[in-house]
């Protein structure tokens, strides 16, 4: 007899097959569940917790999700690309099935019963709907949870989900707003508060510090100078945080031994090919978008906690990617891996690789010249915006033509980037900052991109959705500045969107046709066509103002990576003194939700986002570096500033869930471009869309 | 120059040296163990520190110790102590009000300081309480919504 070939497991039960990675009973009445995907404030700690529950028969308040730690959880490298509840929650859903095939057969054992009579609710084991005194924690010791999780019990099926698809309350939400509960909070005996002075620009070398005017000013202070790493330590915070104010006055720094050297970087990269189009329409679009640097921004600056004990080195930190950064903090300390164990604990929102991982080398080279003493290292708003890693600039030019059907003929589109993936470790560099201070040779010396199987970094979403004959996507990397830059959420996909978008609107305009008729003619993908007709719908589409009369409808749409979630946005806009978003629809499908409230708070709070970015946020570099910044020379979007949000899912259960969480980065900018575009008679191609650059576009039609 | 000030925390009396001028901010949270107000910009641009002062949302992070004499200090931490409070915690529960929770401490304070003085605001008036408030993971919407919840709870427990 042939078995079916077995599915393909996820990749993180591949990487993490035993049972026991998953998943333990160890405390009586409670299930603590293990997975490596860590809480950045997107509630994927809930939305696997119900998984796990789920699958279980339990209920949720009895599942504890576990601080993700190297010394206990599965290794699932990154929390980052919309993948957990993907990959994380399809593994972790098959090893709770399986657990609980386990512990019924175990109950059947030790019953000399058969499993198919026995069923458990709330942990108790059951023998035809009668209590049997057994129950999961009183089996656990007889499962083996060393056993590779298979794939091959089936999960329940989804007419039978009764958690799953519903909106469970963020149990941590309230406790950490009214209490503790980030990593700023955590208080060890005997701490010591920590602040890094960072070099003004990347490999500055550190040439003086007055130790005597520092002595006198702030009595009580010590200095950690290693290479060009400075650091203060002391035991008042306040002291040590007005000190680090005054970091100009004590400190004084050469510029770089050698200036920065555009790092290598692979050739321009063809992700799509295909020969210049023969005939010679007459109607072209030639026309380059871009956008600056993009601040992460997290609300609360990066801090990391370190103690040096016993010769182990602890680490807590809010890092994306614990077992990466273990990885480059033993190489850039000189120890081994086995003697560094990191241990994840909540920050602030975050949005890809901020600063996180930065601060926890730092607190790891202030632990070890302060043996035994725990480390607590914080950094500042300043250097939050200004020093840790940022979206990168990015520039997209699309050259299309129109044949004589109003179809697009042609489409080429060339990328030029600044990396988006530059992770600790990636690429075989530290990538910390002050890897780079202890010691300068350990910059980057080439950089590469994500690969396009992981959905590429500069990549992502450049190649468009649409039915497109001879579509041609190139991609170049630009490594020249010495700007740090890494993973913001979305990557490229954030202005290539942008790019396709606002181009499929020019060429509607050059067709004279409307916008939405336009995409609709070059689109074949059915669950795309559905989300954009759907926000079409939801907006009433074209709207009732018309071109150039102040105020405007525009609409955007993309799947995601080209491969999650499909999102259509209609914004509405209006444009006076200013440009206001007034209204966003959003019409989402992201296949079955697992929390639909959670999958909306990603959605809008993506949207939202997006929207800062696209109207307000850049970074202007000064003498080709990041000047100092705040909220006032770098505005977020305000309360004053939201518009009117509806968002609406698109749900067929038969369809397997997709994340969600980055979805919205794309269409929404799209979307409110081409609406400033309509509303002022005039197009911005350069981000962000801010008043001045209406003037100067305005000035120069 | 040295000298001690005496103020009141959440009710509980405070002696603290005047000594070193330390904001209210760090003071609370490393020498009165209440770490609900945040640190985000200390500079009195994010709105994270927001406690209340006699009453009054107050930057924490740009309030001296020193010039507290007298004051009655109240922190995230006492929320859950009243029934404004109570209402807009269990508000703020039920609307999701919030992705990371970081800047909500700030964001509750300066709530309640609002509906105690205006029990029915205006949206207006709610998003002008707010507009010193950040929050970069874009829960604005159903911040909002929670407050006016709250406001509606409140409004028909008293009714």
């Amino acid at each position: 007899m042939n078995a079916a070939p077995a599915p393909a497991l996820p990749k993180s039960l591949q990487d993490n097959p035993a049972l026991g990675q998953w998943l333990s009973l160890a405390t009586p009445g409670r299930v603590a569940i293990t997975p490596g995907k860590v809480e950045l404030g997107q509630g994927i700690a809930t939305a696997l917790a119900q998984i796990a529950a789920e699958e279980l028969d339990l209920p949720l308040s009895r599942i504890d999700a576990q601080p993700v730690d190297t010394d206990l959880s599965a290794n699932e490298g990154l929390t980052a690309g919309s993948q957990s509840v993907e990959i994380s929650g399809a593994s972790l859903r098959l090893a709770a099935a399986q657990a609980r095939a386990a512990l019924l057969d175990a109950a059947a054992a030790r019953l000399g019963a058969d499993t198919a009579s026995l069923t458990c609710d709330d942990g108790t084991i059951l023998r035809e709907g009668a209590a049997t005194g057994l129950d999961f924690w009183a089996l656990a010791a007889d499962l083996d949870w060393q056993q590779p999780v298979t794939g091959q019990i089936e999960p329940k099926p989804v007419a039978a989900l009764r958690l799953v698809g519903t909106s469970a309350p963020r149990a941590d939400l309230m406790p950490k707003a009214t209490q503790g509960g980030f990593i700023h909070d955590l208080t060890l005996p005997d701490m010591l508060h920590a602040r890094v002075i960072r070099q003004p620009v990347r490999l500055a070398r550190l040439a003086e510090v007055d130790q005597a005017w520092l002595a006198r000013r702030h009595p009580g202070l010590s200095v950690i100078r290693k290479g060009d790493f400075l650091a203060l330590t002391g035991d008042d915070e306040y002291q040590l945080h007005s000190a680090h104010l005054e970091a100009e006055f004590f400190t004084r720094w050469d510029d770089p031994a050698q200036p920065w050297h555009p790092t290598a970087t692979p050739p321009e990269t063809a992700i799509m090919a295909a020969e210049p189009p023969v005939n010679a329409a007459n109607r072209r679009l030639t026309a380059r978008y871009s956008r600056q640097s993009i601040a992460h921004g997290s609300i609360g600056p990066s801090c990391a906690l370190a103690q040096w004990l016993d010769g182990r080195l602890t680490v807590w930190t809010h890092s994306q990617g614990i077992f990466p950064l273990r990885a480059v903090i033993a190489r850039t300390l000189g120890l081994a891996p086995a003697d560094v164990r990191v241990i994840h604990a909540d920050g602030s929102g975050c949005y890809g690789h901020n600063g996180a991982d930065d601060a926890a080398l730092d607190a790891a080279i202030v632990a070890m010249e302060r043996p035994g003493r725990p480390i607590r290292l914080q950094w500042s708003r300043e250097d939050e915006l200004s020093r840790g890693p940022v979206g990168a600039a990015m520039s997209a030019t699309i050259e299309a033509a129109l044949d004589g059907d109003d179809r697009v003929a042609s489409w080429r589109m060339s990328v030029t980037s600044a990396p988006h993936a530059q992770r600790p470790g990636f690429g075989g560099f530290a990538n910390l900052t002050s890897a780079e201070a202890l010691d300068p040779s350990s910059r980057p010396l080439q950089v590469e991109d994500l690969p396009q199987a992981a959905g590429g970094g500069a990549s992502r979403n450049a190649v468009a959705i649409y039915d497109l004959p001879g579509q041609d996507v190139r991609v170049r990397l630009d490594a020249e500045s010495p700007v740090r830059t890494s993973s913001l959420r979305a990557l490229g996909a954030h202005l290539n969107v942008y790019a396709i978008e606002s181009a499929m609107d020019e060429l509607a305009a050059l067709a004279g046709a409307d916008p939405l008729r336009f995409r609709l003619r070059h689109l074949s993908d059915p669950r795309c066509r559905a989300v954009l007709e759907q926000a079409a719908q939801m907006a009433g589409w074209p709207g009732p103002d018309g071109e150039g009369e102040g105020r405007s409808m525009g609409l955007g749409v993309a799947r995601y990576k080209n491969k999650s979630a499909w999102l259509a946005a209609v914004a509405q806009v209006s444009v006076d003194e200013s440009i206001r978003v007034e209204r966003l629809w959003l019409a989402v499908d992201a296949g079955r939700l697992i929390n639909p409230e959670g999958a909306r708070s990603q959605i809008e709070g993506g949207a939202l986002q997006s929207l800062s970015w696209t109207t307000k946020e850049g970074i202007a570099l000064v003498d080709g570096r990041i000047p100092p910044l705040d909220w006032d020379s770098y505005p977020i979007l305000r309360f004053s500033e939201l518009p009117q949000i509806e968002t609406r899912f698109i749900i067929d259960p038969a369809h397997p869930p997709l994340g969600a969480g980055e979805a919205a980065q794309g269409p929404v900018a799209a979307a409110i471009g081409n609406a400033v575009a309509r509303a002022l008679g005039a197009r911005l191609r350069d981000l962000p869309l801010t008043r001045e650059r209406m003037m100067q576009t305005l000035l120069e039609e | 120059m040295s000298g001690m000030v005496s103020f009141t925390v959440n009710g509980t009396p405070v002696t603290a040296p005047t000594e070193g001028d330390e904001a209210l901010l760090f003071h609370l949270r490393n020498r009165l163990g209440l770490t609900a107000a945040r640190f985000g910009c200390g500079q009195e641009q994010c709105g994270a520190c927001i406690v209340q002062i006699d009453g009054q949302p107050r930057y924490a992070c740009g309030t001296s110790v020193a010039a507290l004499e007298g004051c009655a200090v109240t922190t995230p931490e006492a929320l859950s102590g009243d029934p404004v409070g109570q209402a807009l915690i269990q508000a703020f529960a039920a609307e999701t009000a919030g992705q990371c929770g970081y800047c909500l401490a700030g964001i509750l304070i300066s709530a309640h300081a609002l509906l105690s003085a205006s029990p029915q605001p205006s949206q207006d008036q709610i998003i002008a309480a707010l507009d010193r408030h950040l929050c970069r993971c874009g829960a604005n919407g159903a911040i909002l919504r929670a407050i006016r919840r709250a406001a509606d709870t409140l409004a028909e427990a008293t009714a």
